[in-house]
C-alpha cells in the first residue's frame, strides 16, 4: 500500500485509494468539554486500522463519530465520500460489552437475525443464512442458546456473526476482547484477522492492548489524551497472515511494541 | 417431622382453633364477630345459593374491565412519554395534578354521568389503574440498557421495529411488574365503590350481610375476598415466572 496524501486523492469518481472512511479537522465537544480536537484521518477500504491510548484519550468516541453515533462539533467525518450524518447498515458496530448489546430474550440464531430483518430479507431465506453466520463464527450448534447461557468469549462470536450479517463495508471494533481471558482473547484476534480477509471488510479495532493493536493492524494511531488528538502513526509491515508465535516474537513487533510503549507512558506523564 | 410449606400455616390454624374455642367458651354474641366455624358455614351456604359466585363475577368483571381500559390507557400514555421526552415535558404538569386525586373522590360525579352498575365502577378503577402502570411503564422505557438503543440505531430499524423488537420486549418484564401491581389495586378499588355505593358484587354483598346483622356472612365475604386477591396474585407471579423467566435470569447473571 502506498502512502500517499490521500486527501488530496479524495474525488467524486471511484477510486481504489480515496479513503473509505475520512475525518477531516473533527472537533467534538460534549458537555463543554473537548473530548476530540481537531483529528484528520484517512481509512482505505480494507485497511485494518488500530487506535490506542490511554484511557479517556477519546478512542471510543472516535470509533463512535465514525459509526454516526455521534456527530462532530466541527469538522466532517464521511464514509465512501459522504458525511456521516447518521448510523448506516453498511457499517458494523462490535461493541466492548457484548452482554449489554444482545437482546436477552432472543436465542443467538434470534439475536442474528435482527440485523437480517433490519435489513428487511424475507423469512423464507433468515434461516440458511443464520446457520452459515453461526457457523462462521464457531457457534454452528449454540442456535437455540440464549445469551445469558453463553460464555463472554461466545456472546462475543455471536455480537459479531450479527455484525456480519450486516454484510459490513466497515467493521468498527470498540475494545471487543477487553473483558475477555487471554486465551479466548488470542483465538477470537485470528478468527477476527480471517473473517475481515475474507470479507474484505475496512476496520477500525479500539483497544487498550498495545501487542493486540501491533498484532492485529495494518496501522496504528496512538492518541493522546485532554482533548484526544493524534499522537503517533505507524505502519505496520510485519507478514501476513500473522501467527501468534512467530509474529510476537518477530524483532520489527517488539520494537514497535517498544515505541508505542514508550508513547504511552509518555503521553501519561 | 412437619413438612417446611406446612409450617407456615401453623400459625392461623391455631388462631382460628383458639379463636373457636374462645368464641364457644362465652357463649359469643356479636354484630362484628362470629366463630370461625359460623363462618365456614356461612361461606359454604353462600356457595350453594349462588350468591358468591355472582358477587364475584361482578366483582371480577369490574376489576378486569377497569384493569384493562386502564392499562391500556397507561400503557399507551407511559411508552409514549417513555419514548418522546418533548411529550413527557409537555404532559408534566397536566399528570402530576390529576395523579393526586383519589379514584373514590370521583365516585360523586361518575355516579351522575353514569348511574349505578358496571360502567361507572369500571370508570373508577380504570382510573386507578391509569398511574401506575404509566409511571410504571415510562420508567422501565426510561430504563432500557442505552446499549440496545444504540444497537437499533446502528441497525437502522424503523421507529415502529425499535418499539416492537427493542422497546417492548426490554421493557415487559417491568412492565408485567406494573401490571400485577395495579391488578391489585383494581380488585381493591372495586371493592371499595360497591361498599361505598354501588349495588352490585363483593362488597355491595359484605354491606348487605351487615346490615342484616350476620357477622358470619360478612366475615366470610371478607376471607373470600382474601382468597380472591391471594389467587389473582399467585396467578399472576406464576404467569410472570413463566414468561419472563429467562429475563429474570439475565438480570440475576448480570
Amino acid at each position: 500500500m502506498s502512502r500517499t496524501a490521500a486527501a488530496s486523492q479524495r474525488a467524486r469518481f471511484p477510486d481504489p485509494e480515496r479513503p473509505q472512511i475520512a475525518f477531516t479537522d473533527v472537533t467534538l465537544d460534549l458537555g463543554g468539554k473537548t473530548i476530540i480536537e481537531n483529528i484528520s484521518l484517512d481509512v482505505k477500504p480494507g485497511e485494518f486500522l488500530c487506535i490506542i491510548g490511554a484511557s479517556g484519550c477519546g478512542k471510543t468516541t472516535a470509533l463512535r463519530l465514525a459509526a454516526g453515533l455521534y456527530q462532530p462539533t466541527s469538522g466532517t467525518v464521511t464514509f465512501d465520500g459522504k458525511p456521516m450524518l447518521m448510523p448506516r447498515r453498511d457499517i458494523a458496530i462490535v461493541f466492548q460489552d457484548y452482554g449489554k448489546a444482545l437482546l436477552p430474550w432472543r436465542t443467538a440464531a434470534g439475536n442474528v437475525s435482527l440485523a437480517l430483518e433490519a435489513s428487511g430479507m424475507p423469512s423464507s431465506l433468515r434461516a440458511a443464512r443464520i446457520d452459515e453466520l453461526l457457523k462462521k463464527v464457531g457457534l454452528p450448534s449454540h442456535a437455540g442458546k440464549y445469551p445469558a447461557e453463553m460464555s463472554g468469549g461466545m456472546q462475543q462470536r455471536l455480537q459479531i456473526a450479527r455484525c456480519l450479517a450486516q454484510e459490513p463495508k466497515a467493521l468498527l471494533m470498540d475494545e471487543p476482547f477487553g473483558a475477555l481471558d487471554a486465551m479466548t482473547r488470542q483465538g477470537l484476534q485470528d478468527e477476527v484477522l480471517s473473517l475481515v480477509e475474507a470479507s474484505k471488510a475496512t476496520v477500525i479495532f479500539v483497544t487498550h492492548d498495545l501487542e493486540e493493536a501491533i498484532y492485529l493492524g495494518d496501522r496504528v494511531i496512538g492518541l493522546l489524551p485532554h482533548p484526544g488528538r493524534i499522537g503517533i502513526e505507524l505502519r505496520i509491515d510485519l507478514p501476513r497472515p500473522r501467527d501468534q508465535l512467530t509474529t510476537r516474537e518477530d524483532p520489527e513487533f517488539l520494537r514497535l511494541r517498544r515505541e508505542l510503549f514508550d508513547f504511552i507512558k509518555a503521553s501519561e506523564a | 417431622m412437619i413438612p417446611e410449606r406446612a409450617k407456615a400455616f401453623l400459625l392461623p390454624v391455631a388462631v382460628l382453633v383458639l379463636l373457636e374455642i374462645w368464641a364457644r367458651a362465652i357463649h359469643l354474641q356479636s354484630d362484628s364477630l362470629a366463630p370461625p366455624s359460623a363462618v365456614a358455614i356461612a361461606l359454604v351456604e353462600a356457595f350453594k345459593d349462588g350468591s358468591v359466585l355472582t358477587a364475584t363475577r361482578d366483582t371480577l368483571i369490574s376489576a378486569f374491565a377497569g384493569l384493562a381500559i386502564g392499562g391500556a390507557v397507561g400503557l399507551a400514555f407511559g411508552i409514549a412519554l417513555g419514548i418522546f421526552r418533548i411529550f413527557d415535558r409537555l404532559m408534566e404538569v397536566t399528570i402530576e395534578s390529576i395523579r393526586p386525586i383519589p379514584s373514590i373522590a370521583l365516585l360523586p360525579i361518575a355516579l351522575i354521568a353514569l348511574g349505578f352498575g358496571y360502567r361507572m365502577e369500571i370508570v373508577i378503577v380504570a382510573f386507578a389503574c391509569v398511574w401506575p402502570i404509566l409511571i410504571l411503564s415510562r420508567a422501565a422505557i426510561g430504563g432500557i440498557e442505552p446499549r440496545l438503543i444504540e444497537v437499533s440505531r446502528a441497525l437502522r430499524l424503523s421507529p415502529a421495529d425499535r418499539v416492537r423488537k427493542i422497546i417492548i420486549p426490554a421493557a415487559l418484564p417491568r412492565i408485567f411488574l406494573a401490571f400485577r401491581l395495579a391488578a391489585g389495586i383494581a380488585l381493591i378499588v372495586a371493592v371499595t365503590v360497591e361498599i361505598a355505593i354501588n349495588p352490585i358484587g363483593l362488597g355491595a354483598a359484605i354491606m348487605t350481610a351487615q346490615q342484616a346483622l350476620r357477622p358470619d356472612l360478612m366475615l366470610a365475604y371478607l376471607l373470600w375476598i382474601g382468597v380472591i386477591g391471594y389467587l389473582l396474585n399467585t396467578g399472576l407471579v406464576v404467569a410472570q415466572r413463566h414468561l419472563f423467566g429467562r429475563a429474570a435470569l439475565v438480570r440475576e447473571a448480570t
